[in-house]
């Protein structure tokens, strides 16, 4: 058997797919096994095809596969949506009682087990409960003890009552028993258990948690896919570490409340998605220009204008490394996995507040929505370091304040950062401004001022360079002479696409870049490579452009932009594609 | 705070370059009196300010300051007194700041109803791009951009205030100082949103509402014993469309700020030197 298990429920919005998914997920993670889970959802709240699917195993999981090999079914759309994914020997699941599945076709060559889920639910306490009474089905076919699915079952509904945990425990039994009576089939799989416990989380929690971890203690934000767990994540929560979360009227306004506060010192973070970062422009260059921390999160999802809302892309790299009116430097920032979505927000507060800048953190959809397994010291807290930059106080506000006694928030340094003082603070009033300042933040249109105000920022950036550490993330062998660049969530299919094209005996170096600006210089990796080849989730290859225009040389691209992120097996044969027509 | 702060201490140094006469310097020296009579002092007053000839005013007085992009500075100023309540956030600008490309901030601000000031400097016209209408020019004025007048209503600010939920509405005019300050001063010890439109005329670009008009025209709401805690007559007074009132019209008594709602009495600048008590508590709920 296969080391990794491959299983999905799917139905329409609306048939509570998501959180029975979720229950499954936390099953396998509470029983010791690693998970990577993604979903297929369309933005309606009812109706449409939409699917959770988990990828489970011992070893640790970071990419979806082109197989599955457990359908839990409750449409007959859902069968069709994965007949390339579905196997000879797949499991379907379904429930022969429902009008539109009663002359359901399941294709040749698979298992069709159909068990009465509403029946089975209401004998057990009620009909709501079809889909727990499937879950339980599917523990029998996979071999795996249900009382792992116990635990998550309480997590799910114990703070609703043990009645209504016992009602469901009873519905996943029956789900159980059903199939073992009816049918007498030997199932190939078998979900072993250990006793390693993991934490389960998506990317938009974690970029949330990191906040936390931070010291963030201000959101401001406007809901949209794919970012609004960012927010509802935080609610609830950032108050009890003594912070606050405002839903803002539109972008333009949740922006300007995060600058707002981060003007009166909180360290203050706003998350959206490319619409609200279209918005968001109009006063990015206010806050790079008043030389503002601020943290904001771009979870990409496909474009232009309303584009695929619940789709995957990495389309948005140019808009926030270039976009805006004019010239101002910025961070961006590109988690390249769900765990590094906390650290890089944790970095990414520090490089805000030490070069009083905007960051930008560029995530996307396939990690903010997918749930990843990690065990719980991926997220030390004591690892965590806060670095706050050039605060002065009372004490030592007097160092940068001019033959006048006023303070200079804009004052020309060496390397480029100048003093902050909080507003409250003794003898620092002070303004900042959108227009061209001198050093007291007020308007000047003198030549030469302008020149050193822009240079003292541009200078930030090269401080920035020579103080911090810009390596990318390293994987494969490093003497290959494939070398495979990539940005953002690519990096857990990437990583496992390196095992498939062992099997297939092609080597690659693989550069995983959480860089984006200030970036790493590759001139040497990809000049003493044969072959370059740069992945992305973008049709125009905007970090293959960046890539050659860096290190001046010519790269091949593997692009993917029809709204679903790369699966492991199916990015292994691109690559391999690419790299044979590089050689011919 | 030190009690000996005087108004003049809210001066900076930068000299106006408002057209002489213009009322945005009345409108601004009764702010910095309502600021020192309440108290306050530069080192915990926080002015945002739009863009405009009202947006300057940042540049003129001394406290802490943002000068932002058009339209969107009670956005800025609702984060700063919320990590920080105990700031004294003003926020001033013109009337197409805040009601044309600000209309919808202006909108939420009020139903949000943050304790800070709101300092609407109205002259009526777009006088920094150089005579243009504004949001509150009159239905038949002239101007380059409107050569047979706009042909559309003004907008009231007081009644889409009240409509929006607002607990504090107040207008005054920027050279009736003595009151102008009165009102300002009113406005900032409001528990909650408090909303100053202040008359302040345009002497190059507005033939029409000028300070003769004001003068002639403007009725004090607390000569004619009005309530101001009557819902129903300060609505009656706002909707009256051929009047020009001064005053405070409308108040809440009732007010809670949203910061009070919210429980946000703490300055959020402090934060600890690692990951803050308690956070390995939002791993575990991962489990």
């Amino acid at each position: 058997m296969p080391a990794d298990f491959n299983w999905a429920i799917g139905g329409e919005a609306g048939d509570g797919i998501d959180s029975t998914g979720k229950i499954f997920a936390q099953a396998l993670s509470r029983a010791g096994r690693h998970v990577f889970t993604s979903k297929d959802f369309a933005s309606r709240i009812r109706g449409g095809y939409t699917a959770y699917k988990v990828r489970t195993a011992v070893d640790p999981v970071q990419s979806v596969v082109d197989r599955l090999d457990v359908l839990i079914a409750l449409t007959p759309r859902t069968i069709e949506e994965n007949l390339d994914e579905l196997h000879e020997g797949s499991v379907i699941i379904y429930d022969g009682d429902r009008t539109t599945m009663e002359n359901v076709e399941i294709p040749e060559g698979m298992v069709g087990l159909d068990v009465p889920l509403k029946r089975l639910a209401e004998e057990a306490g009620g009909a709501i409960m079809r889909n727990v009474v499937a879950l339980g089905a599917a523990c029998e076919v996979s071999d795996f003890p249900i009382e792992n699915l116990d635990s998550a079952l309480e997590k799910r509904f114990g703070s609703k009552g043990q009645a209504l945990v016992d009602n469901n425990k009873e519905a996943a039994r029956k789900g159980r028993d059903y199939v073992a009576e009816e049918y007498d089939h030997e199932f190939d799989y078998e979900l072993e258990t250990t006793d390693a416990d993991y934490v389960l989380l998506n990317g938009d929690e974690a970029i949330g948690m990191g906040a936390i971890a931070a010291g963030c203690k201000f959101y401001a934000g406007y809901p949209i896919t794919p970012a609004t767990d960012v927010m509802e994540y935080l609610t609830g929560r950032i108050e009890q570490f003594g912070g606050h979360v405002v839903q803002a009227e539109d972008e333009l306004s949740a922006i300007n409340i995060a600058l707002g506060a981060a003007r009166a010192g909180a360290r203050s973070m706003t998350a959206t998605s490319g619409p609200g970062i279209d918005l968001m422009a109009e006063t990015f260059g206010l806050v790079a220009t008043s030389e503002t921390p601020l943290v904001i999160v771009d979870v990409m999802r496909s474009g232009p204008s309303t584009g695929m809302p619940t789709k995957q892309e990495q389309g948005d790299l140019n808009m926030m490394l270039y976009g805006g009116h004019g010239e101002i430097p910025r961070f961006v920032l590109g988690p390249t996995s769900i765990s590094e979505c906390f650290w890089k927000t944790v970095e990414a507060f520090n490089l805000a507040e030490k070069y009083q800048t905007p960051v930008y953190i560029a995530a996307d959809l396939a990690m903010a929505v997918t749930e990843q397994t990690f065990p719980p010291e991926a997220f030390d807290m004591d690892e965590v370091e806060i670095e706050r930059g050039k605060v002065v106080d009372e004490e030592t506000i007097d160092e940068w304040q001019n033959e006048k006694g006023q303070f200079q928030p804009h004052a020309i340094t060496d390397d480029g950062v100048s003093p902050r003082a909080f507003p409250g603070t003794a003898e620092g009033a002070h303004m900042s401004t959108g227009l061209e300042h001198d050093e007291l933040g007020r308007r000047t249109e003198d030549t030469e001022m302008r020149v050193e105000q822009v240079d003292k920022r541009n200078r930030k950036v090269e401080t920035a360079r020579e103080e911090e550490d810009w390596t990318p993330r390293e994987f494969g062998n490093p003497d290959s002479e494939n070398l495979v660049i990539s940005w953002g969530s690519n990096e857990g299919a990437m990583t496992e696409a390196i095992d498939f094209l062992e099997e297939e005996d092609v080597d690659v170096r693989f550069l995983s870049v959480p860089y984006l600006f200030p970036r790493p210089d590759l001139t040497d990796e990809v000049e003493s490579a044969e072959n370059v080849v740069v992945v992305e989730c973008n049709a125009t290859g905007q970090f293959a452009d960046i890539v050659e225009h860096d290190t001046l040389s010519r790269v091949d691209r593997v692009n993917k932009y029809d709204g679903v992120r790369f699966k492991a097996d199916e990015l292994a044969a691109e690559i391999k594609a690419a790299l044979q027509e590089a050689d011919q | 705070m030190s009690s000996d702060v005087r108004f003049t201490d809210f001066k900076s140094d930068k000299q106006p370059t408002w057209c002489p006469g213009c009322g945005d310097f009345g409108t601004m020296n009764g702010m910095m009196k309502a600021l020192a009579n309440t108290g306050n002092d530069p080192d915990n007053t926080f002015v945002v300010a739009g863009i405009g000839c009202s947006g300057k005013i940042g540049t003129y007085m001394h406290s802490y300051a943002l000068h932002g992009v058009h339209g969107r500075a009670l956005p800025v100023g609702t984060g700063v007194k919320l990590a920080n309540p105990d700031l004294e956030v003003m926020v001033a600008g013109g009337d197409g700041d805040g009601y044309s490309i600000g209309a919808g901030h202006f909108v939420h601000a009020v139903r949000r109803n943050v304790d800070m000031t709101y300092v609407v400097m109205d002259n009526r016209i777009y006088g920094l791009t150089k005579g243009q209408a504004s949001p509150t020019s009159r239905e038949d004025f002239e101007t380059s951009t409107t050569p047979e007048g706009p042909q559309q209503p003004p907008v009231n600010p007081l009644a889409l205030a009240l409509a929006a939920g607002a607990t504090f509405i107040a207008q005054s005019f920027s050279t009736d100082a003595q009151r102008h300050a009165e009102i300002v001063q009113e406005a900032i010890e409001h528990d909650g949103f408090g909303f100053v439109n202040v008359f302040s005329p345009c002497v190059t670009f507005n033939d029409v509402d000028t300070y003769d008009y004001f003068r002639d025209s403007l009725v004090d709401v607390a000569e004619e014993g009005h309530d101001r805690t009557d819902y129903d007559a300060a609505k009656e007074k706002i909707l009256e469309a051929d009047k020009e009132y001064q005053g405070v019209i409308w108040q809440d008594e009732s007010s809670v700020p949203y910061d009070q709602k919210h429980g946000l009495d703490e300055n959020m600048s402090e934060i600890d030197d690692g990951a803050p008590e308690g956070a390995m508590d939002l791993v575990r709920e991962f489990y």
